[in-house]
């Protein structure tokens, strides 16, 4: 997945994909050409619905990084519809099953819609309310569900007049969904929304100021795990022709959870391994069968601690290892197609704050600001240790709702918006503390940032040579293919650099970039910044540093106590008393004065 | 109106013991900013332990409550170091999932240890109780409502007046800070799964006589205390006493007046609607992340 960051070459794909095609044909084809006893297709047909439910933990927990701990009841859901709608009511399986899969997606929206603004804890205890709900109407509703009894004489579909009543054939359609699912959820996770859903994964913050809608990420995330669930158990029913309420209980939901994990959650090809271990396990540790769910409690804990990425995780790891770090070959590197938005209107005001506030509670970090800053020039924000430069950047870019005031970005105003749309209209920016989504490659970093909604160039092969060209202008394309954890601090700083100017920013906003650099790195940042003004982008820049600060800036705001005290060309607000007062002290600032 | 007044009592002595329990998750939750989904299971493992102290073995039973709660400390140290201790530095996630093996564990242990019959447990006190007017006074549900009140006003002085207590605050306030100030942090997580498995092997003690002694009684009383907690507040102790009690009653009226079948679904309605209209619960603040 995203840590096996080589690039595929052509000859690889080509040969993954024969692999590929030739193991799912095989797999469904034993099925129907070698008979079974009953109790191997039982196994198989259980191991293969389960995974289909379980690839959804794959992209809710794996890829997004969210809890569900229902996924049992959509399971149940699909498994009730399916039941229910071929005996009851009559309907074809398919139609019986469409609409389990409908209904699993409903109820996982609205789940998703009304917490995952929550998140973390919160999402755990919700879906094990709606767990635990589920399986009392379950029980409980004798009308309907026919309660503890559990429906028996369920029906299995029949396509252009095959019918699937069989076991083996059955079995083979099982396994070709499972397959097929298998693949999407692969893909998905290298497409555009897999991206961003490890984006949130990895450093939500940071998502939605590189233009990531992290909620509309997140309910699509947590939707698509719920139909996953309702197929699996739609398929499940169809399988086992019989289902009761304690098959969808809150212990179901922790067994599939149990899976992902155990397997890898971070790739489907670990999630089919896991849900494969845990149904084949029992079986042969049946001597252990007592002990047996007290030594899977046990293994969890143990998995957690020494294969936090599971067993393919784990694997992945050691053969990255044997192979060792990959060759990176010298690419051509596209230029960076800067400044076409920025280098219009030079000169005039790009962004203009007035009377902007934040207080957090009685402080008032930042008190009635306002600011200008004029395109293409650097324009450096500066003032001592809570000064508030840091809590009025966090209001810019939206990570705090301001207290007052406005702001307005080449005339729109943008004040009331989140960070991500923030984002698309333009706004780029860094942090302080770096924050990059550790789990993902360095190009995919730059990616994400260069697929920012509204960017000159939308999706596709364009962001790959956007998101290169980036790190070629910050003299990093040869690390491309790196995890981005492996790199320095110093590089780190530049990759979040690279994937602010990937989504071509109207008005890039850095966050002390200077913090923690050595000296030699600081050189080179100066010449990177440099460069960009060269180019005309419009830079809004904080730091410390005064010696920085004066080589690059055009203009200078300084911040004392959430107040402007100065603003102006760089010689003479350095050589402003009060200024001098705010950095130095008041004795040195009247011997100065 | 006598009616109700009965049901008062018995959801406040209900309440009480998700209130024990929802301190222990919240105390943990403010010194690891974990939530432990083993937290029910410290109150089925007291529980046990009092079935084999005193029914198995016969021992009276005000031993048996003494080396029930010397035998949860030692298993709060235990769980620290396999459950949590390892885990320390990773996000909130691989250790919640950590307590979730660890109650499947101790559950299945317990399980194939004593087979899956409930027992049962004697109440503490030979009298049933005392009538005043039209309300039964139960003895059981009178000495979980003091022990409540004896536990939170115990947690109530450890923390705010003795200096152990300030540092266990410093701790779960700002873990490196602390350490900076020669804080022993590790140390300190550890007193709390003590004092958590301990407050939770109480309320196990308390609640075997009410209910059956069954290896999944942990898993809903815990599932209602976590609610409980939301309710209240979560990371908020006067919240989780408030939720705890305030769950407590609720169910036992809309068992009465609305539903039996459906009464553990009441907890989770209420949640729902807290976590829709009020998430951050009834004394919780919001917070937002720094960047």
């Amino acid at each position: 997945m995203s840590a096996d960051a080589r690039p595929a070459s052509p000859t690889r794909r080509v040969a993954g994909a024969v692999v590929f095609v030739v193991a799912a044909a095989v797999t469904i084809a034993i099925p129907l050409v070698q008979p079974m006893p009953a109790y191997s297709l039982n196994l198989l047909m259980q191991a293969s619905t389960y995974a289909i439910a379980v690839f959804g933990l794959t992209i809710v927990l794996g890829y997004t990084g969210q809890i569900n701990l229902a996924q049992a009841a959509f399971f149940g859901l699909g498994a009730y519809s399916v039941a229910l709608g071929t005996t009851t009511l009559a309907l074809p399986f398919w139609v019986a099953l469409a609409l389990g899969i409908v209904l699993a997606a409903v109820a996982g929206a609205a789940l998703g819609l009304t917490t995952l603004r929550l998140g973390g804890h919160y999402l755990a205890m919700v879906t094990i309310s709606f767990q635990t709900i589920l399986s009392l109407v379950l029980t409980n509703w004798i009308a309907v569900t026919r309660g503890p009894d559990g429906i028996s004489g369920i029906k299995r579909p029949a396509v252009f007049g095959y019918s699937f009543d069989g076991s083996g054939a059955y079995l083979a359609l099982c396994i070709a969904s499972l397959w097929l699912v298998g693949f999407l959820v692969w893909r998905l996770g290298r497409s555009r929304l897999g991206r961003r859903m490890q984006a949130v994964r990895d450093n939500e913050l940071a998502a939605g100021v590189v233009g990531v809608d992290t909620y509309r990420t997140k309910v699509a995330a947590f939707t698509l795990s719920a139909v996953l669930g309702g197929f699996g158990g739609g398929l499940f029913a169809g399988g086992f022709r019989y289902i009761s309420p304690d098959q969808f209980s809150f212990a179901e939901s922790v067994v599939f959870l149990t899976m992902a994990l155990l397997g890898g959650v971070r790739s489907p090809f670990g999630t089919a391994l896991g849900t494969a271990l845990l149904i084949l396990l029992p079986e042969w540790l049946r001597f252990l069968k007592v002990v047996y769910l007290a030594v899977y409690g046990a293994a969890v804990i143990l998995i957690m601690v020494f294969m936090p990425e599971g067993v393919w995780g784990f694997v992945a790891a050691l053969v990255r290892r044997v192979r060792g770090p990959s060759m990176e070959t010298a690419v051509p590197v596209p230029v960076l197609p800067l400044t076409k938005e920025t280098a219009q209107g030079d000169g005039t005001v790009l962004l203009s704050v007035r009377g902007i506030s934040k207080h957090f509670g009685g402080l008032k970090a930042v008190d009635a600001v306002d600011l200008e800053v004029r395109r293409n020039g650097v324009h450096a924000l500066i003032g001592p240790n809570g000064s508030g430069k840091s809590t009025l950047l966090n209001v810019l870019s939206g990570l705090y709702v301001s207290s007052g005031g406005e702001i307005a970005l080449a005339g729109a105003t943008i004040g009331a918006l989140p960070p991500h749309e923030r984002a698309a209209r333009g706004l780029g920016r860094t942090f302080q503390n770096i924050r990059l989504f550790t789990a993902m490659s360095v190009l995919d970093n730059v990616v994400v940032g260069a697929e920012r909604p509204g960017n000159l160039i939308d999706g596709g092969h364009g962001a790959h040579a956007l998101a290169l060209a980036a790190l070629g202008f910050v003299g990093l394309a040869d690390r491309a293919h790196r995890a981005v954890g492996s790199l320095s601090y110093g590089h780190q700083r530049r990759v979040e650099i690279a994937r602010a100017l990937a989504g071509n920013p109207t008005l890039l906003l850095l966050d002390e970039p200077g913090a923690g650099l050595n000296h030699a790195e600081k050189e080179e940042l100066v010449t990177l910044l440099t460069r960009l003004k060269g180019h005309g982008l419009t830079i809004l820049i904080i730091d410390h540093d005064m010696n920085l600060v004066e080589k690059v800036a055009d203009h200078i705001t300084v911040l004392n106590f959430g107040r402007r005290i100065a603003d102006g060309a760089p010689g003479e607000v350095l050589r402003h008393p009060d200024v001098i007062a705010a950095y130095l002290g008041q004795v040195n600032a009247r011997a100065a004065a | 109106m006598g009616i109700a007044l009965q049901l008062l009592f018995t959801g406040l002595g209900v309440g009480s013991i998700y209130a024990l329990v929802a301190l222990g998750f919240v105390l943990i939750y403010r010194a690891t900013n974990v939530v432990n989904f083993a937290q029910g299971d410290f109150a089925m493992l007291g529980a046990f332990a009092m079935v084999v102290l005193c029914i198995d073995l016969g021992w009276p039973y005000w031993l048996g409550i003494v080396l029930t709660v010397v035998a949860m400390a030692l298993f709060g140290v235990l769980f620290n170091l396999g459950v949590y201790y390892p885990l320390r530095h990773r996000s909130f996630l691989p250790v919640i999932i950590s307590t979730i093996g660890a109650s499947i564990l101790l559950e299945n242990g317990v399980l194939a240890a004593y087979g899956p019959r409930p027992q049962s447990l004697p109440g503490i006190f030979t009298n049933q109780g005392f009538s005043v007017g039209p309300v039964f006074f139960d003895s059981q549900y009178l000495s979980i409502l003091a022990v409540t009140v004896v536990a939170v006003a115990l947690q109530y002085l450890f923390f705010e007046r003795t200096l152990l207590g300030k540092k266990m605050q410093a701790v779960s306030q700002d873990k490196e800070m602390a350490s900076l100030l020669g804080i022993p942090v590790a140390l300190l997580i550890m007193l709390t799964f003590v004092y958590s498995a301990t407050l939770g092997g109480l309320a196990g003690i308390l609640v075997a006589p009410i209910l059956f002694v069954s290896v999944q009684m942990g898993a809903s009383i815990a599932l209602k205390a976590f609610a409980a907690s939301i309710i209240g507040g979560f990371g908020d102790v006067t919240g989780a006493i408030v939720g705890g009690l305030a769950l407590g009653v609720i169910e036992t009226f809309g068992a009465a007046y609305v539903s039996v079948p459906y009464k553990d679904g009441f907890a989770f309605l209420v949640l729902f609607v807290f976590l829709l209209f009020r998430p951050q619960g009834i004394f919780g603040e919001r917070v937002a992340e720094k960047a």
